[in-house]
């Protein structure tokens, strides 16, 4: 029962395909679609204002600067991490906890990358709204310096889908992580996030974080990929602001994040691997923890 | 040729935690072997915790073994998972999984396209078993909104909707009624029948149906095969007995009747009112002896009569004890 490469690449889309409408289905289905749309309006925009109006506070007024800027940029795009980590680890809880289809997907011949990185299609696709809503609150209300015609498109696109890359890798490792935890697997990926957060010079400079914590930022690709967002979206002279990133050009910053996603990528896939094992010795791919 | 599904001395261990680092070791499988010929419907026959499950999902890649080896189509379940998939499904009964925000025929589409059946292909069979499941008129319904029997016809729909070579039916009639029992069986029987080359793994508890689908039967308990034949052949190793079926009111224990020469086996069910015993003798002879002792105790028989062997009565002569006492004590 050989199977042509033809027909495995075309079972993987039709698979990819319906993977990414579940997710769809399960992300959008807790509310009528008006109601939907208005959450996934006044969210990133509320996330926004909680951070516009700390930093307010902490300068006494000083918006429209280039640090108020940089923070808000990074912050809006950092929004694509919590959601597609969120998205693919939480698909191996849902599945395995609540629905308890998640040994039906795996004793099917579908790749569960393919599933998983279906499944987060649909976060991926909110936050990419989010983000999108968040830049242009920001761009018209809050003086962020955000031109349509300035905007590096070809840079932006590359940067955007390396990153996400890396995103991805993450999420797999989380899903890895959730599939052989039980206790702990729901606040997993929201922590892991946040401690990307901080790590990853999204609010603050690389360079006001502790040597340790720097040391851990640079091998992240979403230090760089956050960086790279910014110079596209805002122009190369807000590589000033950091100068850990500063360092590098914008093509040098690319190639970094090229490498990092690779690693990661790898890695992720490893570590996967590793988890299934673990997963199928100890029978934990159908079991409800009940947590 | 090589079997459908061939088992060489598999084991399975779990470690089951009893206090704060305190592990019991449990034997889910003890290298059993076993060997299934294409196109045949096999049964697996024992009580809850025997091993049937642990098996089924080690032969569907979802479990490792501890040791051993097991093979799906030639293929090893260990070393090469993906390709097993492609042959394979599986049905677990008593289930009420699902996802709820879909619909029976989205549900049913789903798993085809994750198996790669081209649309069209997947249409016409997704109709058809909805008719042989009975859930034409639900298919539009949202899983959510369905009874818990319902969901199950709708994943036993789905263990076929990919055509497999082989599937494999844990307890597949488990908390289905009576009528959707009896349909589930009729499919069973045809699928394979009306299909060549095709391969079913069924575990059960319900001996009628085992005897009724199973080409073989293995009868499995505490992780060992104790018989592996088919059901008539296993009967015939209790055929020579003589078995009995009593209705005793007023028995409050049954100690000292199995001492009593010449009975090979006895089990006692409580009813409501009064006990069910039955009795598996050497010879008929044994009878007047047996009777007088239930007497002596001031029971009163109800009623009494001579059966001829069931698998029950195999697995009671080989366990020691009845299924349905095993299976509701468990």
């Amino acid at each position: 029962m050989a199977v042509s490469v033809s027909r495995r690449v075309r079972e993987g889309f039709g698979a990819f395909r319906t993977a990414t409408r579940l997710g769809w289905q399960i992300e959008s289905n807790w509310a009528d679609p008006l109601v939907f749309a208005i959450y996934s309006i006044i969210k990133p925009v509320a996330a926004s204002l909680i951070l516009v109006f700390m930093y307010l506070v902490i300068t006494r007024g000083k918006a429209g600067t280039e640090l108020f800027a940089y923070i808000y940029v990074g912050n809006a795009f950092y929004i694509f991490v919590g959601g597609v980590l969120f998205g693919i680890s939480w698909a191996i809880i849902d599945d395995r906890e609540h629905y308890e289809m998640l040994k039906y997907i795996y004793l099917s011949p579908i790749r569960i990358y393919i599933y998983l990185l279906g499944r987060g299609m649909a976060r991926l696709f909110i936050s990419a709204i989010s983000v999108a809503i968040a830049l242009s609150f920001g761009a018209l209300l809050l003086k962020v310096p955000l031109r349509i015609t300035a905007i590096d498109y070809p840079y932006l696109f590359a940067g955007l889908i390396l990153g996400l890359g890396g995103v991805i890798a993450l999420g797999i490792i989380l899903a890895g992580v959730c599939l052989i935890t039980a206790r702990h697997s729901w606040g997993i990926s929201e922590s892991v996030a946040g401690a990307f957060y901080l790590l990853c010079g999204v609010v603050f400079p690389l360079d006001v974080l502790p040597r340790w914590a720097q040391a851990i930022g640079v091998v992240l690709p979403p230090t760089y990929w956050i960086e790279a967002m910014r110079r596209a979206a805002l122009g190369e002279e807000v590589a000033g602001v950091s100068q850990v990133l500063g360092r590098f050009s914008n093509s040098s910053l690319l190639l970094v994040l090229l490498g990092t996603t690779a690693g990661l990528m790898f890695i992720s896939h490893l570590f996967f691997r590793a988890a299934e094992g673990r997963a199928r010795r100890r029978g934990l791919i159908d079991q409800r923890t009940d947590y | 040729m090589h079997p459908a599904i061939e088992v060489v001395k598999l084991k399975r261990l779990f470690r089951k935690k009893q206090a704060r680092r305190s592990w019991r070791t449990v034997v889910a499988l003890e290298e059993i072997d076993l060997e299934i010929q294409e196109g045949e419907l096999f049964g697996v026959l024992g009580p809850n915790g025997a091993g049937k499950t642990t098996l089924i999902k080690i032969l569907a890649t979802l479990l490792l073994p501890t040791s051993g080896q097991a093979f799906v189509d030639g293929i090893d379940v260990v070393k090469d998972p993906r390709a097993v998939r492609r042959r394979i499904n599986m049905v677990s009964g008593g289930e009420h999984s699902g996802y709820g925000i879909l619909t029976v025929r989205e549900t049913l589409w789903m798993f085809s396209q994750f198996y790669g059946v081209p649309g069209k292909v997947a249409r016409e069979r997704i109709n058809e078993l909805l008719r042989v499941v009975g859930l034409e008129e639900e298919a539009n319904t949202r899983i959510s909104r369905l009874s818990t029997g319902m969901r199950q016809k709708m994943n036993f729909a789905r263990g076929f909707v990919s055509d497999p070579k082989i599937v494999f039916l844990d307890e597949p009639t488990l908390g289905l009624d009576v009528g959707a029992a009896r349909d589930a069986r009729n499919f069973i029987k045809s699928w394979v029948k009306d299909r060549p080359g095709k391969t079913v793994l069924l575990t059960t508890h319900y001996m009628t149906e085992a005897e009724e689908l199973c080409d073989r039967v293995a009868i499995i308990d505490r992780g060992k095969i104790l018989a592996c034949d088919t059901p008539e052949n296993l009967k015939r190793r209790v055929k020579k007995d003589s078995i009995f079926h009593l209705e005793v009111a007023g028995l409050d224990s049954w100690e000292g009747l199995h001492e009593i020469a010449g009975v090979k086996q006895l089990v006692s069910t409580p009813r409501d009112g009064f006990t069910e015993l039955k009795f598996i003798l050497d010879h008929e002879d044994v009878l007047p002896q047996l009777l007088g002792k239930i007497t002596e105790r001031g029971s009163r028989v109800l009623y009494m009569r001579k059966t001829e062997p069931t698998l029950e009565d195999v697995f009671i002569e080989l366990v020691g004890r009845s299924l349905e006492v095993d299976t509701a004590e468990r």
